[in-house]
């Protein structure tokens, strides 16, 4: 299936459908890690790749057409023969590869055994995930948050958002070709019924990390994209008064710098960064009030990112 | 507060990023983005200070111990590096101001010294961490600036070129990556410590050795090794004037770092060069990216775009070190990393001044410039010395040590070739100072005036720097000569 998709998406020329089809490859990919019990992978995968890159594709569409345009075929035997070569490296490895999901590998044997056994006397949460994320390489995820707020600020200084005074009256769809969104009873009704219900499962994703798959990273991008199916049926002018570009602009590093400020909270009460034992009297506390707020840092940080680029192209596209 | 430092010397620039991008007065936020630069600069002097004579810091993040946390682990060579680049950065960063008030408008002049905060800040997280997939973490927060400070520059070609260079990098970034998953996949542990304890039991595992040729090609194409080297020349010659100084100075340079700390300390010696031979790969790529590129490089017009193609030269320079697998080999490739990032960091600077009073990066519009600007040109001059590597400049001791490493092995052979190529480089500095010193001004630029104090002042740091590290080479040559012996483990 995903072999099939990827074929189709390369030789589509109609730029809309490819879209379409990488949504669909997305899908099929977050349906793989369910099967392999990644939940919480899963999850983002949905609601990322399937879900929020989906759209910013179409609103990428919208600025540059609908249809890609003829390229000149030349046989290229250079990149077929490295594409090959690479595929016959990773074919080469897979024979000494540990068997598939076997409990004897290197990977289940060496650092995991510490997880699965102590970190719920060391930090608390029952969702092991979240206790490897947030504390033990909270670091790599403080870097996730940077790469996410690089992107942000690599968008906004590239497409210059903010440029435009927001009180022009704007009718136009940032999506081309949709602008009867608004008209379609069907589509508004129903996203009057799923958009409240979409924010308030965000919150629950949001603050029950701890305990099921979740966290800031999937609850930020579902909360963006209820707010992006808002400005989608309704317009961007009546999203944009519910939240002010300008304000708006400043979240990202708001959330980034709320995870990096509980770090140096542990810093200076004398332990290391990110070192959340030290940040209420009780280590488990500390680790639990640490990592809720640095999850609500991510939520805040990847919400407004999203929102924020999608804001940017639509702008563009007017 | 000491014990701190090596989370401080990353959070200085990391925290004053999101900060900087929250003020929209392009002034105030340069003033912060300055300040923090150069207490980072203070910092990492202060670590190396700590580590001199071969000490090693290993700070835990978030305190839990490794492997099951992440570690931060600073050696000389680490606290070298990260001199390289806060320093060169903090220097290029001092004149963004003056060379942005021109380029761009400036309500977006904030978001401009974030994105520079931010590519210094993740050059630092690479360079201290000693985690693998922490690595690739910061990796992406550097490719990602790195795209959006390229693209930033004036001509429309810029967009393409960090398009390519995009491409190109996510490639890399996606090797790199696909060999971090299979070295956990073999030994179960990300910290680089701990691989290089686990894995030389697997040495004849056929996922270490593809994880080893993942990890080369992907780590190549970020250094810009030939013929890997596809993105640079439009990347350096597109991207905004001051910003190539620093990109040149430190983007490659730290590539090369996490490529010389993974091949000796991660993958071990005795794997990479007796097994893998990776040695029989570099040796003759190394010799013929200087050749080509030199050659390339003394056909170019454009002084900006030759002194791109000098940058791939130069990185053979530094592979070639490695593939020399002596200790005089591998002090040349980390001395030359850290003097041709002056260097070069310099040559774009002082560049970047010219073009600032020129508006063209023309060799012919450069006609008479070494007399209506003196003193710029005289730091191009010095620095060009250095490029070529004539007695008493930075260039010339690393030069030395590579052609000793050469004799070492008893390939005289390639000793001279590296004094042909030597040459090579006397022929395009040449080509520049000629013009610029003896060839009349053309009637469009007989006005020309020299640039701001604040301009020059940092052209001539890097030029005087690249003097005084030609005379005393304790910091350059002393550290990198240990770094080597430690790495190649002679003299334990």
């Amino acid at each position: 299936m995903l072999v099939a998709t990827v074929i189709i998406i390369i030789r589509m020329e109609k730029l809309m459908s490819a879209v379409l089809m990488t949504s669909f490859f997305s899908l099929i990919v977050s349906s793989i890690f369910m099967v392999l019990d990644a939940v919480d992978v899963a999850f983002t995968e949905a609601a990322v790749g399937a879900g929020v890159s989906t759209i910013f594709f179409l609103a990428a569409i919208a600025i540059v057409g609908r249809v890609s345009k003829p390229t000149q075929r030349k046989k290229q035997i250079l990149p077929l023969a490295i594409v090959l070569c690479t595929g016959a490296v990773l074919m080469y490895a897979t024979f000494d590869m540990p068997r598939f999901g076997s409990p004897d590998a290197p990977a289940q044997q060496h650092v995991v055994p510490r997880y699965l056994n102590e970190s719920m006397a060391e930090v608390g949460p029952p969702n092991i995930v979240t206790s490897v994320l947030a504390s033990y390489r909270g670091y790599d995820t403080l870097g996730e948050v940077g790469v996410v707020f690089t992107a942000f600020i690599g968008v906004f200084l590239l497409l210059g958002a903010g440029t435009r005074k927001s009180g022009i009256e704007r009718t136009a769809n940032p999506v081309a070709g949709v602008e009867s969104m608004r008209q379609s009873i069907v589509l508004r009704e129903v996203s009057d019924l799923v958009i409240a219900p979409v924010l308030i499962f965000a919150l629950y994703v949001q603050w029950h990390g701890d305990f099921g798959p979740g966290g800031g990273f999937q609850a930020g991008v579902i909360f963006a994209s209820g707010i992006i199916l808002y400005a989608l049926i309704y317009g961007i002018v009546p999203a944009q008064k519910l939240i002010p570009p300008r304000k708006l602009a400043y979240l990202p590093a708001v959330g980034l710098l709320l995870y990096a400020a509980v770090g140096v909270y542990g810093m200076l009460m004398g332990a290391n960064f990110l070192d959340y034992d030290a940040v209420a009297h009780d280590p488990l506390h500390g680790q639990h009030y640490g990592i809720l707020i640095i999850e609500l840092g991510v939520g805040i940080t990847v919400a407004a990112v999203m929102i924020n680029i999608f804001f940017s192209f639509s702008e563009r596209s007017l | 507060m000491i014990y701190q430092l090596p989370a401080i010397v990353l959070l200085l620039t990391l925290l004053a990023a999101p900060i900087c991008s929250m003020i929209r007065n392009g002034d105030i936020a340069w003033k912060l983005a300055v300040i923090a630069a150069w207490l980072s600069v203070a910092a990492s002097m202060a670590l190396m200070h700590q580590v001199w004579g071969g000490n090693e810091i290993s700070y835990h993040m978030g305190g839990w111990p490794p492997p099951w946390g992440i570690e931060v682990r600073i050696d000389e060579l680490s606290a070298l590096v990260l001199i390289l680049v806060t320093l060169f950065g903090s220097l290029v960063i001092t004149v963004l101001r003056e060379s942005l008030r021109t380029a761009m408008r400036s309500h977006r002049h904030s978001l401009y010294y974030t994105t520079f905060l931010l590519c210094m800040a993740s050059l630092i997280g690479i360079t201290i961490t000693g985690d693998a997939f922490n690595v690739f973490v910061f990796l992406e927060i550097s490719s990602l600036s790195t795209y959006a400070l390229i693209a930033r520059g004036r001509d429309r070609r810029a967009l393409t070129a960090a398009f390519r260079y995009l491409i190109m990098g996510t490639i890399g970034a996606t090797f790199i990556l696909i060999a971090i998953g299979f070295m956990y996949m073999v030994t179960g542990t990300l910290n680089m410590a701990d691989l290089a304890v686990r894995l030389p039991e697997h040495a004849d595992n056929r996922v270490v050795q593809a994880s080893f040729a993942f990890f080369i090609v992907g780590i190549a194409l970020k250094i810009a090794i030939f013929p890997l080297h596809y993105w640079l020349p439009n990347a350096y010659t597109y991207a905004p004037k001051a910003t190539t100084a620093f990109l040149a100075a430190t983007a490659t340079k730290v590539s090369l770092y996490v490529m010389i700390r993974f091949i000796f300390d991660v993958y071990g010696v005795e794997f990479s060069f007796k097994q893998m031979h990776i040695d029989a790969l570099l040796l003759p790529l190394s010799v013929a990216g200087i050749f080509i590129a030199s050659l390339i490089a003394v056909f170019q017009s454009d002084v900006k775009r030759l002194l791109a193609w000098s940058s791939v030269a130069q990185l053979g320079y530094m592979s070639l070190g490695i593939a020399m697998v002596n200790v005089a080999g591998l002090t040349a490739t980390v001395t030359h990393m850290f003097n041709h990032a002056m260097i070069k960091a310099g040559l774009f600077l002082c560049l970047a001044a010219m073009i600032y009073r020129l508006n063209s990066s023309h060799i012919k519009d450069l006609a008479g410039i070494g007399r209506s600007m003196p003193l710029t040109t005289g730091a191009f001059a010095v620095l060009g010395a250095g490029l070529v590597g004539i007695p008493l400049t930075a260039g010339f001791v690393s030069k030395w040590y590579l052609i000793n490493a050469a004799l070492e092995n008893g390939w005289v052979i390639l000793a001279v070739m590296l004094i042909i190529s030597s040459l090579m480089a006397v022929a395009y500095i040449g080509k520049i100072i000629d013009v610029a010193y003896f060839k009349p001004a053309p009637a469009q630029h007989k006005d020309v005036k020299e640039v701001a104090t604040s301009i020059l002042i940092p052209c001539w740091i890097f030029a005087l720097l690249t003097i005084y590290f030609g005379i005393d080479t304790r910091l350059t040559a002393g550290v990198a000569g240990r770094v080597a012996e430690t790495l190649l483990g002679v003299g334990l």
